[in-house]
């Protein structure tokens, strides 16, 4: 057994910065990740990471509040409102932060942190570093975790890198440790922790057409949820309006930031078609875009009738392209051959991320004593029903930082896990059953095709548009898939050492159970709001449904419940742009 | 037109082999498809005891850097079509194997923890602002911040190879990225660190590093602007 005061489970951003909260202050802490931290999604955004910073000679009046407003508005009056004001008044101080840690931000003349325009904001807020902010910001972290390493000024701090968690430890309603894998030896280690930070991102690899990595699958989310934590406001799900034709890899929103068109099969730029588009046309809020181009293709103005449009970045010119959007043009040459300087970019919308997530509240604590969340896996809710863009960064290191002060001043106060080496121990001989019973099915089913389906049911009925009918289908299809899974059969059963096949197998039971959630979620809400729109009722329907969802685990399936928006600072309006 | 295509892979698994071997696999390739695409369809049709490292199937985590065809490559964005019939397919070079394609990086890590790999100002963050940076002063770093650390020119290095005290590319690229950063303060520590017999001068110029880059950096050209840098400051015309 190891014995760390907080541990963290996910090394992107939120848990980076999670841990270096923790060390700051002088906690013993462990960090377990599946890869290797720099390898992680977090590293894949692209556009930038919003902050009211006022650098942009546009964004002379800019303010948190103003931010919060836009970022209220845009989750279609579903967040938390007393969560987002604290959330935005961090953000100045978080970037300047990331910054003075050395993050390579894109400047303004006057040296400035830049700042660029993004879908629902009032002003050009979305501090950038080129198209690739994800991935220097996360290497800034890292950097400052091998700096604390090096010195003997702090406590401890422990990266456990390609170790995946397979349980959670909850006894009598206290988070006591978990039970994780060495993936690179295939032993199998219990961890006593006083507090654990859940960080474990979004689940995107659920739908066939997500621009995430391949490692966001829903076992991170649901180690929390089989634990007895609950998940919140899971049917709202993120579809990102440009993501790459056939693979599904991002193509910023600052595309469109930088001017960049999305065009039909006629040529034409039909956001000005659309009532809720015509006014900021490119730079309309994600899920409004991605509702256009939707009716667009639905209309057959696809290009060739097709299901894409382009995204045509031409008129930028080469120079811009270069200095502003490098990785999108490489990505665009790498996998579809094109050239954005010189051809249109083919794009669809794609899953992109979960609004919902585990329950937390402002301060990233769960209701189960001493167990924090912070980024993707969490829902506080700051994004309510619909997330603008550059605000995930930005929640997963102002959350991060909060979540670790959080778990420190939990144990400040006498937070203590005690004996619970049997308990842990029992957990693990749980896991060791689970393990045993794959390597020695007698099922006959394969489990890829079980995960291709339920990939290709949420991508098809689970979709931007959404009805009662597609629901319940969608909810037969995934009741029957996780009967398969019962019996499915693995084909490497003899070394635990870097068993991918196992791996992804057990994975593949958080797919299941997360998918199921969101689509229960779906049909419960009789409303259109955000990300959420549902044909069969296509207007918000405040009086009914100006709550989260709220999902508690059965071996039977998800429970629902509810719970209160928190409002206070602006009231519900219709939401025009 | 569909064809088929075979993976010639490098197989050890340390729990039961007493060597490695190459195993080949036969399937069928469609369009689009990349040697990462590949790689799954045999893990999951095929033989699922197979290991190799995989992450944002997009060029941009660096977890997936393998020996394709004869080149260090990136999985996740090599097509297989175009690398002829047979592709052979091994683990990054001169790392110990822990399965298959992947390897222990501990001694990658342990050179790029070397080089202080991290912002030195030399004084107090200012917190609630930034440090100013002109536009110019901002370009010195660009793609020299682009690496994505994937292992691929250390790999690739014969000096790597034969010497395990040798900082490698990759730490001396990271080391001039700080160095050129108009915000660190720390030019005399780095040269110390990363300008010595085991760092920029034990380059042997062979540019294998430059070669193989999947993201097309320069590491050479980092280490020839360390040997510039530390030679300045012998002469003591270090600005």
């Amino acid at each position: 057994m190891k014995y760390h005061q907080v541990l963290v489970i996910g090394g992107g951003l939120a848990g980076m910065r999670a841990a270096i909260a923790c060390n700051q202050n002088n906690i013993k802490v462990g960090l377990l990740s599946k890869v290797h931290p720099v390898r992680s999604h977090s590293v894949s955004a692209q556009g930038g990471i919003n902050a009211a910073l006022g650098n942009n000679e546009r964004g002379g009046t800019d303010s948190p509040m103003r931010h919060a407003f836009d970022t209220i508005k845009g989750s279609d009056y579903l967040a938390d409102q007393d969560a987002v004001v604290k959330f935005l008044e961090a953000a100045p101080k978080r970037i300047y932060e990331m910054e003075n840690w050395g993050c390579p931000f894109s400047r303004t003349i006057e040296g400035k942190i830049a700042q660029r325009p993004f879908g629902g904001a009032g002003f050009p807020r979305t501090c950038y570093a080129a198209d690739r902010t994800g991935m220097y910001l996360i290497q800034t972290l890292w950097e400052q975790i091998c700096k604390y390493m090096q010195t003997s000024m702090r406590e401890e701090m422990v990266i456990y890198d390609e170790w995946i968690v397979l349980k959670l430890v909850i006894e009598k309603k206290k988070v006591v440790g978990a039970v994780a894998w060495n993936l690179k030896d295939g032993q199998l280690e219990t961890f006593k922790a006083d507090a654990v930070i859940m960080a474990t991102g979004g689940i995107g690899r659920i739908y066939s057409n997500t621009s995430n990595a391949l490692t966001n699958t829903g076992m991170g989310m649901s180690l929390a949820y089989w634990a007895g934590v609950q998940l919140k406001d899971m049917e709202f799900v993120q579809f990102h309006p440009t993501t790459l034709k056939g693979n599904n890899c991002l193509m910023t929103e600052g595309c469109r930031g930088e001017g960049g068109y999305l065009v039909n099969d006629k040529g034409e730029r039909f956001l000005k078609n659309y009532p809720d588009s015509a006014v900021a046309m490119e730079i309309a809020p994600r899920d409004i875009v991605s509702r256009n181009i939707w009716r667009e293709v639905i209309a057959g103005r696809g290009i060739n009738g097709e299901d894409y449009v382009y995204l045509d970045l031409r008129h930028l010119g080469m120079e811009k392209i270069m200095s502003k959007l490098p990785g999108i043009r490489d990505i665009a040459m790498n996998f579809v051959g094109v050239d954005p300087i010189t051809q249109p970019i083919p794009v669809q919308p794609g899953h992109h991320y979960t609004m919902g997530g585990i329950d937390t509240d402002k301060n990233a604590a769960t209701e189960t004593e001493g167990l924090y969340a912070a980024g993707e896996c969490a829902c506080v809710s700051v994004h309510g029903a619909n997330r603008l863009g550059g605000n995930s960064l930005l929640e997963t290191i102002v959350f991060g930082a909060i979540a670790g002060e959080s778990a420190v001043e939990y144990i400040d106060k006498g937070g203590k896990t005690g004996d619970v080496g049997k308990t842990l121990e029992g957990a693990k001989k749980e896991v060791i059953g689970k393990i045993d019973n794959l390597f020695h099915s007698k099922g006959k089913e394969d489990p890829a095709p079980i995960r291709e389906e339920l990939q290709k049911t949420m991508a098809k009925n689970a979709f931007i548009f959404r009805n009662e009918k597609d629901l319940k289908s969608a909810h037969t299809q995934i009741q029957a898939l996780r009967e398969r899974y019962k019996q499915i059969k693995i084909m490497h059963t003899s070394s635990l050492r870097f068993n991918q096949d196992l791996m992804w197998n057990l994975e593949l039971e958080g797919d299941l159970d997360i998918a199921e959630a969101i689509v229960l979620g779906a049909l419960e809400r009789k409303e259109s709001r955000g990300s959420q729109f549902r044909d069969d009722y296509p207007k918000r329907d405040d009086e009914k449904f100006l709550h989260h969802s709220m999902f508690e685990y059965t071996p039977n399936g998800a429970k629902l419940g509810k719970k209160k928006v928190t409002l206070g600072h602006f009231e519900p309006k219709e939401r025009k742009y | 037109m569909s064809k088929k295509v075979t993976f010639k892979i490098f197989r050890f698994d340390p729990d039961k082999d007493k060597k490695p071997c190459f195993k080949k696999y036969t399937f069928e390739v469609k369009k689009g498809m990349t040697v990462l695409d590949g790689l799954f369809h045999i893990l999951r049709t095929m033989d699922g005891s197979i290991a190799f490292r995989s992450s944002c199937r997009e060029g941009v985590c660096g977890s997936c850097a393998i020996h394709i065809g004869g080149k260090y490559r990136l999985a996740c964005e090599t097509q297989i079509a175009g690398l002829g019939r047979t592709i052979v397919i091994r683990p990054l070079g001169h790392m110990p194997i822990i399965k298959d394609l992947i390897v222990d990086m501990t001694a990658f890590w342990n050179k790029y923890r070397q080089i202080k790999p991290y912002l030195m100002p030399g004084d107090p963050d200012p917190k609630s602002r930034e440090r100013v940076q002109t536009e110019d002063e901002r370009k010195k770093v660009d793609v020299l911040i682009d690496c994505i650390l994937c292992g691929s020119c250390t790999a690739s290095c014969s000096v790597s190879a034969t010497n395990p005290d040798y900082i490698g590319p990759a730490a001396m690229m990271k080391a001039n990225r700080f160095i050129q950063d108009s915000r660190d303060n720390a030019v005399e520590e780095r040269l110390r660190i990363a300008a010595t017999e085991n760092g920029a001068f034990r380059c042997h110029t062979i540019f294998s590093c430059q070669y193989v880059c999947p993201k097309d950096l320069n590491p050479q050209a980092s280490i020839a602007q360390l040997q510039e840098l530390a030679l300045k400051r012998a002469f003591g015309k270090l600005e």
